[in-house]
């Protein structure tokens, strides 16, 4: 039975997590994901050692350097400053923000959907009712509304898209538990006398991480799409501070003057975020048990 | 049933008046408040801002403001903008059509391609269609939308010049052609996202089902494949998938106002992004609570749908 298997997975032997490990990096596409997600980050954290330039130096007589330009490799913006350099500082905010914004959204997610489906009563009630007004608030609204109120700095904007995006988690974890509660292996546990915590903890957590890793993994992705739009708007990081979001400012008239100027801030968003994306598809290839025993027997 | 779906209903209710409390106390907690556009004005007088408090009942306590506000919003009346003091309902409910006309296009054109390439997917996974259509839908999923929709025209509309590069309509003319011509780059934009989106769902849902031990019995009974896949494992993913449905809802009308602020469709989202500079709460909060109220109808649909089809969901009587 499946439930065997899912009992199972809930003791991750060292043999178990080494054959997850294995089977995550096999998934090419998610190691592909692994790497650039590296290379951003690296050339993020390095910025200050790896940037041929400081951020904010404007060079009036060197604006919309083309692309190869020497010194500036991959140009240089409206006010003469290193493109390259802008991208790498921008990085550290974008990355960062994705990264608070992810953990927060996980963290309140979890405890709500988890303490609603398991306690139930009117815990569950007041829990899912909020989770549900939230829901209803389209985060894109609710994010700009809040932004245009709240002075921008890198925390408020991260702690503002996690407050505004843990819903889903909390839904999912909370469906989940919701059918979890009701398959045998939990009613065994409790039949044997095991705590409710220990049963939250043991049989109930295990089987919701890899939903969890995935929507985490998937969540870090709109968290920078998110920072990425409000501060294209002009509500998120403030110049001369760069975010790959707000170097997309002026992108509408840039694609007349220096297409590049606009297009290379994108795909790095893009790159990043596809990135993410990769990643949590091979997190729950890796860690679905499920997926595990197609994969063994049954044929595709 | 008819217990189940009042009950429903009746949350429903609960949640909009939860969804207009958070709206309001956002808009009051606020630096500066719905007064900011006044009060951090430096040429505006102190005698000029008690005078328009009075006129917008801003002098009155909280809760009055609120009671005030909420009767008006279920009678119609939602209130004047703080800019040309026009109606607020007839500045949102202008916008409205253009709005529902871009999501209701873009939603159905997503759906059904988004659905075919997930099942496909799915049925042939780890294949070459898999691996392509699962890093084309990345790639979609991962674009800034609105980086995305400038890409577009700048390539189709200046480069090109195939296409308009926004608004719903030509000035010199609006026949049916030249309406549908203004609608091909926003939608292509808009469903390029939830296309991405609805074959992940999909693929995954499916893919979940398809690993089930009761798949493999039905397969082992030598039930001919198609009918595996249609009667047991589709049916079974379309419980998730209703539910993501109902949670997509609030993404698809973001996603709308980030298109429209971009191509300048002249919908709701183009409407809240400049009122925002403006500050003009009450055509803000209008639009809020429009925004959600479509969303609230979606998800009680969806949990409708869910309780229809799928047996292991208990029907909880609060």
């Amino acid at each position: 039975m499946v439930d065997a298997a899912a009992s199972e997975a809930a003791l991750p032997s060292p043999a178990r997590r080494s054959s997850a490990l294995r089977r995550f990096f096999r998934h090419r596409l998610a190691a592909i994901g692994m790497f650039v997600i590296a290379v951003l980050a690296i050339g993020a954290a390095g910025a200050p050692w790896l940037a041929p330039h400081d951020p904010d130096e404007i060079d009036i007589s060197l604006r919309y350097a083309p692309p190869l330009t020497p010194g500036h490799i991959l140009g240089s913006d409206d006010l003469g400053r290193d493109v390259l350099t802008r991208l790498l500082y921008a990085g550290q905010v974008s990355l960062s923000v994705g990264a608070a914004a992810m953990l927060v959204t996980v963290i309140v997610g979890f405890a709500v959907g988890a303490s609603a489906a398991y306690h139930g009563g009117w815990i569950n009630v007041v829990l899912m009712r909020l989770t549900d007004v939230m829901l209803c608030f389209p985060s894109v609204f609710l994010l700009l509304f809040v932004a245009a109120f709240v002075t921008p700095s890198l925390a408020s904007i991260a702690l503002m898209i996690g407050l505004t995006c843990w819903m889903e988690i909390a839904r999912i974890v909370y469906a989940q538990i919701l059918v979890l509660k009701s398959s045998d292996f939990i009613a065994a546990a409790r039949m044997v006398g095991a705590p409710s915590w220990r049963i939250i903890v043991r049989q109930i957590l295990p089987n919701t991480l890899a939903p969890i890793f995935v929507a985490a993994t998937l969540n870090m992705a709109n968290a920078i799409l998110l920072e990425s739009y409000i501060s294209y708007l002009g509500y998120g990081i403030q110049p001369p501070a760069a975010s790959w979001g707000n170097m997309l400012t002026n992108a509408q008239s840039d694609f007349q003057v220096d297409p590049m100027l606009a297009i290379l801030p994108g795909l790095a968003i893009t790159l990043a975020v596809t990135s993410f994306n990769l990643i949590g598809d091979g997190l729950r290839d890796a860690l679905d048990p499920r997926m595990r025993e197609r994969a063994a027997g049954a044929p595709p | 049933m008819l217990r189940f779906l009042l009950n429903r209903l009746l949350q429903s209710v609960v949640l909009l008046l939860g969804v207009s409390v958070i709206g309001f106390a956002l808009m009051h907690l606020a630096p500066g408040g719905p007064m900011a556009l006044y009060t951090l004005n430096p040429t505006v007088t102190a005698q000029d801002i008690e005078r328009v408090k009075v006129l917008f009942g801003l002098d009155q306590p909280v809760y009055v403001q609120y009671l005030k506000w909420a009767g008006g919003m279920f009678t119609g009346n939602w209130g004047y903008s703080f800019f040309g003091g026009q109606q607020v309902r007839e500045i949102v409910l202008d916008r409205l059509p253009a709005t529902l006309e871009l999501m209701g296009t873009s939603l159905l054109l997503a759906l059904v391609i988004g659905v075919a390439i997930g099942v496909v997917s799915a049925v042939r996974h780890n294949s070459i269609v898999d691996y392509v259509s699962a890093v084309a839908a990345m790639i979609a999923l991962s674009l800034p939308t609105f980086w995305f929709g400038l890409l577009a025209i700048y390539l189709f509309a200046q480069t090109l010049h195939w296409l308009p590069a926004g608004g719903t309509a030509s000035t010199s003319g609006g026949d049916l052609f030249d309406r549908l011509r203004h609608l091909v780059l926003p939608v292509a934009v808009l469903s390029f996202v939830l296309v991405a989106q609805w074959s992940r769902y999909t693929r995954s849902s499916l893919l979940d089902i398809l690993g089930q031990d009761y798949i493999r019995t039905a397969r082992a009974k030598g039930l001919r494949p198609s009918r595996v896949l249609l009667n047991h494992a589709l049916r079974a993913a379309l419980a998730p998938l209703t539910t993501l449905a109902g949670l997509q809802l609030p993404l698809l009308v973001g996603g709308a106002l980030v298109t429209e602020t971009v191509f300048s469709w002249p919908g709701m989202g183009l409407l809240f992004v400049n009122a925002l500079g403006m500050r003009d709460y009450p055509v803000l909060m209008a639009i809020l609570m429009v925004g959600a109220f479509v969303v609230v109808l979606g998800n009680l649909l969806a949990d409708v749908v869910v309780a229809l089809v799928d047996p292991r969901v208990k029907l909880e009587h609060g």
